[in-house]
Formats: C-alpha cells, structure tokens, sequence
C-alpha cells in the first residue's frame, strides 16, 4: 500500500496514513457545509443586521439615514395604522389556523380510508398548495368580483341573497377580512390534510380495533386514541402554519391590498407599503422587524409545547 | 503473514467503557470467534481491527504493522455486517466489483474474480439484479461474496447469520465453515450464539462486560472453563449451579448443601486446601446427570422433582427443582417420569467442576 | 371502509368528501373556463338572468392570443423557468451536501449548526425582504435574474438541508462503512453510496424547492422592475391589471399557464412531493 512507513524496533512497521485531509470527519463536514453557511451568512445573517441597523435609522430610499434609536418602533406604537396591523395579523392567523386544523383533519381522516381513486383524489386535492399563491388568488379575485361574482350568483340560486344585494366581498371591512380567510383556509387544508394523513398512517389500526373491542364508538376512539397519538405531528404541522399566514404577504396583497381602510393590512402588506411603497424604508423595516419577536414568541412557545408532547 | 494483534486495547465513549484492555493473538489463517452477551464490547473490538472506530489505548496490528492510524481503506480487510449493507443502488456484481473498482483493478480482473466467487458462492444467475430481489440466504452469500472478492488480509464478520432463519443459519454455518476450510483466510467472527461459536472457531474468545474471560478451543472452554461465567455460557441447555460449602470429612472431601452431598473427585480435591470450610459453587452440566440406578454411589447422586419433562427424541430434558435451586438434566428417551416425581439423579464425576463462590474463577 | 348502510357511506363520505373537491378544485375550474370565455359572456352581472357561469358553447382563444400576443408572458415563463432551476440546482447542491454532514458525520457544532439551519428554515421571506432589497443593490444585482438566484436559495436551502438530513439518517450507516472498507474514502463513499441511496429524497427536495421558487412572490415583485425581467407572478399582476382595470380574461389565462408548470412537474413526481410534505413536518 501507498503509506508512510516508518520502523520502529523489533521488526514492527507503524502505518502512517497518507495525507488525507478529507477522511477527517471535521474537515470534511467544513467544506460540505461552507457553501450552505456562507450563502445563508450574506443573505440571511447580514440582511437582519441591516434590517435592524435600517430600523433605527431615518433612511430612506436613496438617502442614507441618521441614527435615530427606537423612534421608529415608538412612532409605530402610536401608530393606529399598526394597532389594526396587529389585530389583524393576530385574528387572521388564529381564525385560519383553527379552521385549517379541523377542516384538514377531517379532510385526513376521509383520505384515510380506502376508496376507489384515492391516490388520484390524493394528488388533486393537493394543488390549491402547489400552484402559484398569485395565481390562484386572482381566480378567487374574479369569484369575489363585485359584479360578476359567481358566488354571488349561487347565492342568489339558493335563495340566500337577492337580485340586487350581493354580498359586498371585498369592498367591505369585514368581508374582505373574511375573504381572505377563506382564501387563506382553501391554500392551507391541503397541507394539513395531506401532513395528518402522513401522521394517521403511522397508527395502526390495532389500537382503533383494540378500542372498538373494548366497546368504543367511534367518536371516543378518535378523541382517546387517533387524537392524542396524532398530536406530535399536528404540532409541527401548526407550527408551520401559524409561521406561514402570521408572515403572509401576496393573498393580501392580491385581493385587498390591506384595504378596504386598512382593514385587511398584516405585517408583511404594511411593510411592504411603507417601505416600498412610499419609500419609507426605515418604518417598513421596523414593521417587519416587529414580528419577530412575536414570531419567535410563538416558535419557542410551540418547539416547547412538542417536545412536551414528545417526551411524554 | 496476516495475523492479528491486539494490544492492551481500550476503548471510551463519552461516558461509557466499552472496552477495558483486552489482549488478543490471532494466528495467520486462524478463525477466532468473539461470543458474549450483546453489549460486552464484541462488535465495538471488531469496528475498532476494522479501523471504524478511534482506538482509545493501545495497540492493533495487521501482520507486523501497526494499523491504529489507518484508515478501513488501508487495512486490506473485509466485513460482513449483520444487515449486509449491500449497496442497494447496485446490481450485485457491481455490488461485488466496487471494492475492486475502488482499487483500480483492470475490468478483465474484476470480471474474473466476480465470476469466480459468484461460482464459489452459487449466485452466478443472480448477478444482474439488484439486491432487493434477492431472498435473505442470498443476500447474505453477496456480502460474503463482497468480501472474498479482494481477497484481503483479514475477513471480519459481525453476527452475519442472525438476521436468517433458524435452518437457513445451520447452512450458511456449514458453508462458511467450508469457506474458510477453502480460502484459509485468516477470520475475526463476532457472535452472541454459543452454538455459532463452537462450531465455527478454531478458538472462541469469551467476553464479558469489555473483557475477555476466556480464550480456547471450543472443547477447552467446554471442558476446563476457567469461572463461572464461561462455564454457564458455553454448553447448551447450560450448566447447572448449586451452592455448596466444602467440607473435609476423614480422607475425603465433600461439597455440601441442605439437600446435596457430593464427593469431590481426588483431582479436584488436591486443589481444595485453601477452600475448605468455605463456600464454593458446585457445576455440572446436565449431560453429566442420569437417571440414578443401584450402581451410583450414594455420595455422587441428590435427590430432585421432576417440573417439566420435555421429550425431544434423543433426549429428555428434565426441568428440576434441586440443589436448593432449578437445575435441569438431559436423560435417556427411554425414562419415563411425571411432574412432581421424586427421583434420584446420578453424577458423572469427571463432569464435577468447583468455583470460588467469591472470584468465580474455576478450582 | 365505513360499515353499515348506504345511507351511512353518503352522509359520512361522500357527501364530504365531494363538498371538499368541489371547495378546492373550483377556482382552478373557474380559471379555465374564464381563458376561453369570450368578453361577452364574462361581463353578465350575476344577477341577469343570462348569467351562465358553468359553461360556454363559444370557446375562443382571444384571450390566449392576447396574452402571448400583447404581453410577453412567453418572456415570464422563461424567466421564472430559469430562476427556479438554476435556484433549485444551486438550492439542492447545499442542502445535499449539509444534510449530509449534519446528519451522517460527527464534528464539534454539528448539533448547533443544525438548530441554526432549522431555526432559519423558519424565518419567512417576509421579514427580511426590505433590507435585502438594499443588499441586492449594493451588490449591483437589482433588476436582474441573479438577484433571485441568488436570494432563493436563503429559503430554499434551509428547507432543503432539513429534508435531507432526515432522508440521510434514514439510511443505514453501514453501507459508507461498508464502502470505506472497500477502498473508498469518505468523500468516495458519500458520493458513489450514499448520494445515490438519497435520489428519492434528493427528488422530493428538488420538486419542493423548485415549486416554492416558482411561486415566490415579494422578492420578485420588489428586486425587478423592468417588464422583460418579471417572474409570472409578478408579471401577471403589473401589466394584465392597469389601475383597477383588470383583464380578465387574459388574467386567467396567465393564471392557468403560469400554473401548468408546476402542476406538470408536480404530476410526475406526485409521490416524492407527498413525501417531501410529509418529510418537511416530521424532520
Ligand atoms: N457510539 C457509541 N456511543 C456510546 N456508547 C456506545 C456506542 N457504541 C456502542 N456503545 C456501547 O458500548 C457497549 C458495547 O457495544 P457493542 O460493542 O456494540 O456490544 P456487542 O457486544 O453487543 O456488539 C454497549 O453497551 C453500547 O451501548
Ligand atoms: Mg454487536
């Protein structure tokens, strides 16, 4: 073999081996790992530090800013504009995660079972997630349109609006905040549909018959078996979501953009206006900034929930 | 020359010894068998030849060099693992040509010796697929076909049989007996089966908690276990214990309990001086026990009831309450008993073995 | 199946089952029927009693010619196309590569490092879109592909690293054992065993990482500006809507061929997609 040899006494050789710098496991998992540290370095690492530097400056776009402290997030918590912002985000999030939960658990526990078509059932039921957010909210645009609206229209089939009184999608405070709630909920049932699912699968359907010969109906074998067993999977599956619509961006910014009056505004369609928008780009920094700290609350709130959850 | 050395070798996890200086010569050709409970550092020892785990202390060598700094790649050795790690991406011959690809051996070669060792191994016809289409018997011949491709120093094997069935085991036994007979190369085989380890080693290095209790032919550790520990692992059904304390009584010297009495045999007894009046454990495997007839001499049989008899044709295996514990003898086909009988045993003196009840070394 | 009548299987299955379908599958309906609807039918109000939304016996591709005739969706397609495989390439070669050594070698940080990853994975584009904008014209990228190429990777990766790492642990550490023993180094081992072994998962994280870069949105909207360097999304949005005009027609025509894309690559490898879904919440 190709190595070093040395000779010590009695006849006995000590192996050298050659210079491999590779087979040493910290050297290799370092150049492995430096592509991936250095891209996330300039692109994640250094764009927070100047999102925070921009948050304490005046800057705007093309004019570089004086140090100002925290006179833009003191600004923003005067701000009404930022209070509906908060409101918002937090009903937005809340409302559409519970409805995503029990929706798409449902929708779980119907894939769950053997029908002719499953798989192609499973692939199409999948699409709302996969297809451009953009996209698809233009469609659902088109089917809120005021004038054309086909909802509206069914409604008015079945009787529950009439020829003149349409609901109001968009244009309306609270309709529209509806709207894209339902937008938000039709994107996300897939996702958790398809997750639950995965998570279903790895119960055996012993215990379920285990259950059932114990004498459990079937409302109580899900409540005491599926639901405890399934929950370390639905968390992570929440987490997910809440990070997801808490940070949401183009359904707003699609069907309402924050209007009407700044009803259906979140963090991220604020941000984007004030810094964009009009150019503020200090304020639309420290918006953006400021879910940080409630999303990190929420993340180290839920990793903490599952591993409760796990450990037990 | 490819034998092996193991020097005062140590080996630490974080916060586990694993393994706590073993010793080890393994001659040139020779098929050394590692056997003990799982977790007494056997695989640990093997990984640690094969250059996958860090040597914590002391010394490995290949023939007459030192390997401890070497990478797998260079230590010319092959290994079979329990899941036979076949590269499931692969057909099988590339599975058995990777080694020599590896090497840069030319393709006339490689194809050779593939073929070769597909004749050896009866997997000729199934070259071309990939391993998943492969039953459990077969995979198992590709890992050996794997290693005996590069012809190396040293073939290391971790519990190779244990993932096939109880029949499939005895064959694949035989033919890596057969194997070995055939390429004579010289062979570290790592096993929690005794069986496995009478039958295959040409020695069986016992272990115990990282520490070699014992190192033999396996007629050796059968015959002359040196504790109590080798004695109970190898033999099967295994030995049986009872504690004793030893008495001299005129010229002759008796290990006693409550409901034994036996006569040391005069060997034995010579080597009792510093044991008389304290207690030792009393060993005897049970096909050293017989049904006791006029003939067994009172001082060389107990008295014990029958728990369960288990008739297995050539034998019956007798589950018995004696000795002030559970013991068990392998009878004659031909006795009868029930449950609950009383009945007498007689020993087999030259199957009598005594061990410090304190050290468990054997007397 | 659900025992007992066939009552049972309507009220239980069927009927949900159908309301589900019909939730999430009609506004890609929707989109289709739009493209090839001609103005006149489109523009009825709902309450007409001419108002005949779920089919049309005038199919005509006005909309189509439109669309690839007045704007330059063709010149979007390519470009999106282009970001998100050059994205994806870049995306999966770091993440394989991570994955592989957080989960397969032992090194000092190896578990810090993969909280880091993990905790990155979990920062939304979002919150960092503004300062990056300013980066990306630090860096002379603004307005061109690479900022995107560039910038996608920041989520990708993370998503990509995680998936692998879980498909890595997966596999039996015997087999780069296996391999070192017969002659290859670490490296060897990794790229001729291991590597290979991972290709459904490698494919997951590429049909996953190559969907999220088609469809991202907020920095394509604030890194380009000229109408020859827009992403569909994007593109859709600035030139098929002026003020609050919207084309409709056009609109959903871009909507549905901004989306075949993704649901091609999708149907291919329906599988490695569930997997990777699954793959993401488990990790
Ligand atoms: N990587 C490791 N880290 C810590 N402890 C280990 C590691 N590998 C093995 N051990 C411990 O070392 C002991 C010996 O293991 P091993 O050699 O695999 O036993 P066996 O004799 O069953 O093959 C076991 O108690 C095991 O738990
Ligand atoms: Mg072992």
């Amino acid at each position: 073999m190709a190595t070093v040899v040395s000779v010590s006494d009695g006849g006995i050789i000590v192996g050298k081996p050659k210079w491999r710098p590779l087979e040493n496991e910290g050297n290799l998992a370092l150049l492995l790992l430096l592509p991936t540290v250095a891209l996330l370095l300039m692109f994640i690492a250094y764009p927070f530090v100047r999102g925070i530097l921009l948050a304490v400056t005046n800057s705007k776009v093309g004019v570089i800013g004086d140090f100002v402290g925290f006179e833009n997030f003191a600004r923003l918590l005067k701000d009404p504009i930022f209070h509906a912002v908060v409101y918002n985000t937090f009903l937005y999030t809340f409302v559409t995660t519970v409805f995503k939960l029990i929706l798409g658990l449902w929708l779980a526990l119907l894939l769950n079972r053997d029908f002719k078509f499953k798989a192609f059932t499973r692939a199409f039921i999948l699409l709302p997630f996969i297809v451009p957010t953009v996209l698809a909210c233009f469609a659902w645009k088109w089917m809120f349109d005021p004038t054309f609206s086909v909802i509206n229209w069914m409604l008015f089939k079945l009787g529950i609006v009439a020829a003149g009184a349409g609901v109001n999608w968009l244009g309306d405070g609270d309709m529209a905040m509806l709207s894209i709630m339902i937008v938000n909920i039709w994107r996300g049932v897939p996702f958790f549909a398809i997750s639950l699912m995965a998570g279903l699968q790895t119960i055996s359907p012993d215990l379920g018959e285990a259950a059932a010969i114990d004498g459990a109906k079937p409302l109580q074998r899900f409540w005491y078996i599926t639901w405890p067993l399934l929950m370390p999977v639905t968390m992570v599956v929440v987490l997910f979501s809440v990070i997801q619509t808490f940070s949401d961006f183009q359904i707003v910014y699609v069907m309402t953009g924050g209007g009407p009056a700044n009803a259906t505004h979140l963090f991220a369609t604020y941000a984007y206006q004030l810094g964009i928008g009009t150019g503020l780009l200090s304020q639309g920094a420290a918006v953006s900034l400021a879910m940080f700290p409630l999303l990190f609350a929420i993340v180290i709130f839920q990793l903490m929930y599952i591993r409760r959850v796990e450990t037990r | 020359m490819s034998n092996v050395t193991i020097r005062h070798v140590h080996k630490h996890y974080a916060d586990f010894h694993a393994v706590k200086g073993i010793s080890l010569e393994i001659k040139d050709k020779e098929f050394v068998v590692l056997v003990g409970p799982s977790g007494c550092g056997k695989t640990t020892t093997l990984r640690m030849v094969a250059g996958l785990e860090t040597i914590t202390e002391g010394d490995i060598m290949i023939g007459n060099k030192i390997v401890n700094e070497l990478p797998p790649m260079d230590r010319d050795i092959a290994m079979v693992f329990q899941n036979y790690a076949l590269y499931p991406h692969m057909t099988i011959y590339d599975n058995m040509a990777f080694g020599l690809k590896m090497r840069k051996f030319d393709k006339a070669e490689i194809a050779k010796r593939v073929n070769n060792a597909a004749d050896i191994l009866d997997i000729k016809e199934h070259l071309s697929r990939k391993p998943r289409m492969l039953s459990g018997g077969q995979r198992q011949r590709v890992a050996l076909g794997r290693a005996i491709v590069r012809n190396p120093k040293v073939f290391l094997f971790d519990e190779p049989l244990s993932n096939l069935d109880a029949k499939l085991r005895v064959q694949m036994r035989v033919e890596l007996k057969k194997l070995h007979q055939r390429l004579a190369t010289t062979s570290i085989y790592v096993t929690h089966d005794q069986v496995e380890a009478m039958t295959l080693g040409d020695r069986v290095v016992v272990m115990k908690d990282g520490l070699i209790q014992q190192v033999g032919e396996p007629l050796e550790l059968y015959n002359n276990p040196a504790n109590k520990y080798v004695a109970g692992f190898i033999g099967s059904p295994a030995m049986n214990f009872a504690e004793t304390v030893i008495e001299q009584v005129g010229n002759a010297v008796y290990a006693t309990n409550p409901t034994m009495k036996i006569r040391v045999p005069e060997q034995i007894a010579a080597r009792m001086g510093p044991h008389k009046g304290k207690p030792a454990t009393l060993g005897i495997r049970p096909e050293d026990l017989h049904m006791a007839t006029g003939a067994d001499p009172e001082e060389l049989s107990f008295d014990a009831v029958v728990e369960v008899a288990e008739q297995l044709g050539s034998e019956i295996i007798l589950d018995l309450k004696a000795g002030g514990g559970a013991m068990v003898a392998s009878v004659e086909p031909t006795v009868k008993v029930k449950p609950q009988q009383k009945i007498r045993l007689g020993i087999n003196p030259r199957g009598l073995r005594f061990f410090d009840a304190a050290t468990e070394a054997a007397i | 199946m659900i025992e007992g009548a066939i009552w049972r299987r309507w009220v239980f299955f069927r009927l949900p089952m159908a309301i589900f379908l019909i939730f999430l599958l009609f506004p890609f309906y929707w989109m289709i029927i739009t493209t090839f609807r001609p103005d006149g039918e489109l523009y009825i109000p709902w309450y007409r009693a001419n108002y005949k939304p779920f089919w049309t016996w005038n199919p005509t591709t006005a909309h189509l010619k439109y669309l690839f005739g007045e704007t330059t969706f063709a010149i979007w397609m390519w470009n999106t196309t282009f970001i998100a495989v050059v994205a994806t390439a870049i995306s999966l070669f770091c993440g394989v590569l991570a994955g592989y050594a957080l989960s397969r070698l032992n090194f000092r940080g190896a578990a810090l490092l993969g909280t880091t990853i993990f905790v990155t994975y979990l920062v939304p584009q979002t919150l960092l879109f503004i300062p990056l904008s300013e980066i990306i014209r630090a860096y002379s990228l603004g307005d061109t592909p690479w900022s995107l190429i560039l910038s996608y990777p920041t989520f990708l990766i993370p998503f990509c690293t995680w998936l692998m790492m879980g498909y890595f642990k997966s596999v039996p550490k015997e087999l780069e054992e296996c391999a070192r023993i017969d002659g290859a180094t670490r490296w060897q081992a990794m790229l001729y065993i291991i590597i290979p072994v991972a290709v459904p998962g490698i494919l997951s994280a590429m049909i996953f990482a190559f969907t999220l870069s088609w469809n991202e949105f907020i920095y394509a909207l604030v890194f380009l500006s000229s109408p020859e360097q827009k992403t569909v999304p994007v593109g859709v949005i600035s030139e098929l809507v002026r003020g609050d005009v919207f084309f409709w027609g056009p609109l959903m025509a871009g909507a549905l061929f901004g989306s075949i894309p993704v649901a091609i690559a999708y149907s291919f490898f329906v599988e490695q997609y569930v997997s990777g879904v699954t793959g993401s919440v488990k990790g």
